[in-house]
């Protein structure tokens, strides 16, 4: 019984932490709002400007200078200097300063919102690992524990491109107000307690399949995220290099924001780095089911969907080297991709019926 | 050059078009960076009018069709599935689709010409993802072959103009060029490049593993798709109870029901035999899920092929592997020891029954069914039909109906009343042993015309009217478990399918194929300029970093060389650009950021 109470009390406290988390989740979304009025409005003009076709016909080129790790000992005078030259084709558009764009206040409502965003972060993983010391298994037993954990680890990805040295500070507005609504859905409408596991459930591919099942919709979702920012600034870019003028608040917002080659780019990488994950998920979940129900493939619900976003997925990777559907169409396959994805998370456990009925929400 | 831009493909844009025609004027070097079909081995270096209008078309045409077709394909078959995750399944739940049928009377018969209550089996989908393979093999072929000659061939020769590169850097140095060329060749074999001297330049190519990977990945989706057919056509399944004590020998006759695929045969079950020695489920105590199961243990003893004895526990997510086969534990039950007594007081039948559990509770019911040896007082021969009702913990007096209030063993109660007539277990209509034919019965009535039915603790016993006999519920509680033994072959190539299509993924998704040349060649001055370019396929950010510290390594054994007197730019671009003069063949569309040096020297 004594362990009993203490469980509860992990229990509680992990509550206690997910509510704060969520408190300053929300001071981490005033500070970017903050952020991004106090940002400063005037450096506009660039994508025109980089639009601005020379005389000679060609968008010009981006003379983007790398350097190469200097071998000890080598003037740096005499470094070579590496010239690239974007793709042909290629809007060469610089991309665009953040949202503070050079105020120094809005820079440092920026900062702060990251460090709120660390710190949140730190106490929804201590919520997070209460959560499982309480119940004395891997935090993942039914959707309430699932939310918790996606949110926690979209926000641990997040800050983990920060720390490497990722241009991904645009991310955190749009990052920090899913992760709210995340934890507001999870709290309040698949809010379960804490407790053990069904048989069925009880099984070191558990850890395996389901962590890894979370970390690719975390990431997905990142890639989701950087694909729709994606569409409205390629958008955007479209209408400037057609020599139309964008509303004020489009052009401040868009000015800000990388440029569309980058975002491109960076959710190509994203979701093409999660997809072998992805693949190895469903793999683990099949031999799971090999060992819990007696087959590998029952085509339940569950192992449709996620089949249909590991298709849709193949799919966008396809498109990308497919002439003539790079770029947004390959853009809007991956995000019916991760609305497959998304389906497969919310629609499934709650409106589908299915093996797979963990949700714990009546 | 423009051939291609004739070639009008509906729906490419002209940002695509200027990206081909792009990818063109890097002549050879730029092709064969992935393995798309190409029958035409062109010259090297001889450019564009060797391959021709038709060599263009016909590459074009491999490319884009099969990708596409390919991508269609893909759209489809997910499009396809859906309907299976949300209209009721054959396969899946089958009473499910007795009751959608039931209550969609005009849209059922439709469903049903469509497929759609076997959607993943329907003649519909089969066509879609067999297309998709047959696309697949047509598609990995002449990729592998293809692959198999680059891997024969060198890497292609420097294009004419290396500043049209992604990445790119130039310097002038004091080094001969044969040197220069010398030291690029061990710089980039040491950096594991394949790399060779052709002409004035040094060429060079790494990440082959990148093509490798791609191709083991769609192989070894061929192979998990038919690992997965095979195992479907050969696999068996069947389902057998056994009571605690009781054992099961793998032939068809033991089974309680028995599937297997078209062309499974009875020779192919596995040789083996078990015997269930006991079954241990826990439940939460306490608590809001109170009764919820927790363990669920089947402790058996096993042998293979009449081999000695082997102890193993089955749990649920714990199948035991046996000859090939594998034996899952599915459910559990009670089965009470029931004795009945004839009318002389003979035992006629002494056995436990196993139940039926009704709710999460294991409140159970079942029939014990007398069919030979009963006789009446009078000696008359009878068949006793006898309906149990039993909960394993008991709500205790006066709570109305019989419901157990907890799954576990703590106070069991057997709710029992009999029948006698005829059983018609004779009747050709396949019979459920968990219910009873009661329209050749009559029930055993009390004095006030009402059905007699008793209540009995452990070691009780409910004695018939009219020295009709007994039943006794003995002081003994079995459980039983039901168990399915599966046999699928090529499980194991379905498996290593699948981790080879994983590793392939990553190769192909993780490994960057990509070109590098570095040509050095004595200037108009006299003194050698080197140049360096990349080419990688379209995502390359790491192209320019890896040139670089390429470069700085070539750099420290060909330094750049003094600026040359006649020239007072101390920097290395805007000096080359002095020395550079205009291709007039080119097209001056050349931005003017670009650095353009030692053009003429490359001639
Ligand atoms: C079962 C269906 C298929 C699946 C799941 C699938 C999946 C994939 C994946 C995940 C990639 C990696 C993408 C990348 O390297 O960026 C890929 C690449 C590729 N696939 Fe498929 N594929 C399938 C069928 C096909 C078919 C039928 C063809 C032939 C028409 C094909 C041709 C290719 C080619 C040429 C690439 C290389 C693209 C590149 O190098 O960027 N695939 N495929």
């Amino acid at each position: 019984m004594i362990i009993a109470a203490a469980n509860e009390n992990l229990a509680h406290i992990s509550n206690v932490l997910v509510y704060s988390a969520m408190a300053v989740y929300t001071l981490a979304f005033l500070a970017h709002i903050a952020e991004w009025v106090l940002g400063s409005r005037s450096k506009v003009g660039r994508t025109a400007a980089a639009l601005t076709v020379p005389a000679g016909g060609a968008a010009a080129a981006p003379a983007v200078q790398v350097r190469g790790k200097q071998a000890a000992g080598t003037a740096v005078l005499d470094e070579p200097t590496i010239v690239t030259r974007g793709a042909a084709g290629a809007r060469n558009v610089p991309d665009g300063p953040g949202a503070a764009a050079g105020d120094e206040k809005g820079d440092l409502y920026g900062r702060v919102a990251v460090s709120l965003t660390t710190l949140a972060f730190l106490l929804e993983a201590g919520g997070v690992v209460s959560r499982a010391l309480s119940v004395q298994r891997a935090p993942w037993g039914n959707m309430y524990e699932f939310s918790l954990t996606f949110s926690t680890v979209a926000a641990g990805a997040y800050l983990a491109f920060l720390l490497a040295g990722k241009n991904v500070r645009w991310l955190g507005l749009p990052l920090v107000t899913t992760v709210l609504l995340d934890l507001g859905l999870a709290t309040t409408w698949l809010y379960t307690e804490s407790d053990q596991l069904v048989p069925a459930l009880d099984s070191y591919w558990l850890w395996i399949h389901v962590s890894t099942a979370i970390f690719c919709g975390a990431v997905f979702y990142i890639g989701a995220v950087t694909t729709l920012l994606y569409l409205l600034r390629d958008g955007y870019e479209a209408k400037v290099a057609r020599g139309e003028t964008p509303g004020a608040f489009t052009r401040s917002v868009m000015e800000r924001l990388p440029a569309a080659a980058t975002f491109d780019k960076f959710a190509y990488r994203v979701n093409a780095a999660v997809f072998p994950l992805w693949t190895f998920t469903i793999i683990a979940g099949a031999i799971w089911a090999g060992d819990a129900w007696g087959r590998y493939w029952g085509w339940d619900a569950k192992e449709v969907w996620s089949f249909i976003t590991w298709v849709a997925y193949a799919a966008y990777l396809h498109a990308r080297a497919t002439v003539g559907w790079k770029g947004r169409k390959a853009s809007y396959i991956a995000l019916i991709a991760f609305a497959c994805w998304l389906f497969n998370y919310y629609g499934v456990n709650l409106f589908v019926n299915s093996l797979h009925s963990y949700a714990g929400v009546e | 050059m423009s051939n291609t831009e004739q070639t009008g493909q509906a729906g490419r844009s002209e940002e695509a078009g200027r990206a081909a025609a792009d990818e063109q004027s890097l002549g050879a070097a730029g092709e064969r960076l992935s393995t798309a079909p190409d029958q035409d081995p062109e010259p090297a270096s001889a450019g564009l009018p060797a391959l021709g209008f038709v060599g263009w078309i016909r590459w074009f045409w491999r490319q884009l069709t099969s990708m596409r077709v390919a991508l269609i394909l893909l759209f489809l078959l997910s499009l396809g599935a859906i309907p299976g995750s949300l209209i009721p399944q054959n396969g899946v739940d089958e009473t499910k689709v007795a009751a959608f049928k039931k209550s969609h009377e005009t849209l059922a018969p439709i469903y049903e010409k469509l497929q759609l209550f076997d959607v993943y089996s329907s003649v519909w989908f089969s066509a879609i993802y067999i297309l998709l393979f047959v696309s697949l093999i047509g598609c990995i072929v002449p990729r592998t072959g293809q692959f198999v000659g680059q891997l024969r061939s060198r890497p292609p020769a420097a294009p004419k103009r290396l500043t049209r590169l992604p990445a790119y850097t130039t310097w002038r140095t004091g080094a001969t060029p044969e040197q220069a060329r010398e030291a690029a060749l061990r710089l980039l074999r040491k950096n594991r490049f394949r790399a060779h001297a052709a002409g004035d330049a040094v060429a060079a190519e790494k990440g082959y593993l990148r093509e490798a990977g791609n191709l083991v990945f769609h192989i070894a989706l061929i192979v998990m798709l038919v690992a997965f057919a095979a195992g479907q056509l050969f696999r068996s399944e069947g389902g057998k109870l056994i009571v605690e004590g009781d054992g099961f020998a793998n032939t068809l006759s033991q089974y309680d029901d028995f599937r297997s695929g078209s062309l499974f045969s009875l020779d192919d079950l596995s040789h083996f035999s078990f015997e269930l020695k006991r079954f241990t489920g826990t439940y939460e105590a306490t608590g809001p899920q109170r009764g919820t199961p927790r363990t669920f243990e089947a402790g058996i003893t096993y042998s293979e092929d009449g081999g000695p004895d082997k102890e193993a526990v089955v749990r649920v997510n714990e199948p035991l592997e046996v000859d090939g086969a594998k034996v899952y534990l599915i459910e559990h039950g009670y089965a009470p020891v029931v004795t009945v007594r004839d009318g002389k007081g003979e035992i006629v039948r002494r056995s436990p029954v196993p139940l039926l559990p009704l709710d999460a509770n294991v409140t159970s019911q079942g029939v014990v069914k007398v069919k030979d040896g009963y006789r009446d007082k009078n000696g008359k021969r009878d068949q006793l039909g006898i309906p149990l009702f039993f909960v394993p913990t008991f709500a205790g007096e006066g709570q109305g109906q019989m419901f157990s209030v907890f799954p576990a063993l703590v106070d069991p109660r057997l709710s029992v009343s009999a029948y006698h007539g005829d059983l018609r277990a004779d009747s050709g209509v396949p019979q459920n042993v968990y219910q009873l034919d009661t329209s050749k019965m009559k029930p055993f009535k009390d004095a006030n015309g009402e059905i007699l039915k008793k209540q009995l603790k452990p070691g009780e016993t409910f004695t018939l009217p009219d020295g009709a006999g007994s039943i006794t519920f003995e002081r003994e509680v079995k459980e039983w478990a039901s168990f399915q033994i599966s046999q699928q072959p090529g499980n194991g190539w379905a498996l290593a399918g699948a981790v080879a299509a994983i590793l392939g993924l990553v190769g192909s998704l993780f490994i960057q194929r990509r070109r590098v040349w570095v040509r050095a060649v004595e200037g108009e001055d006299g003194v050698t300029v080197l140049e360096m370019a990349g080419l990688g396929r379209s995502e390359s950010a790491k192209l320019p970093e890896e040139l670089a510290e390429l470069a700085a390594a070539l750099h420290s054994v060909a330094p750049t060389a003094p600026p040359a007197p006649a020239d007072d730019a101390p920097a290395n671009d805007a000096e080359n650009r002095d020395a550079a003069g205009h291709d007039p063949v080119d097209d001056g569309a050349e931005p003017a950021e670009e650095a353009v040096p030692a053009e003429g020297a490359s001639q």
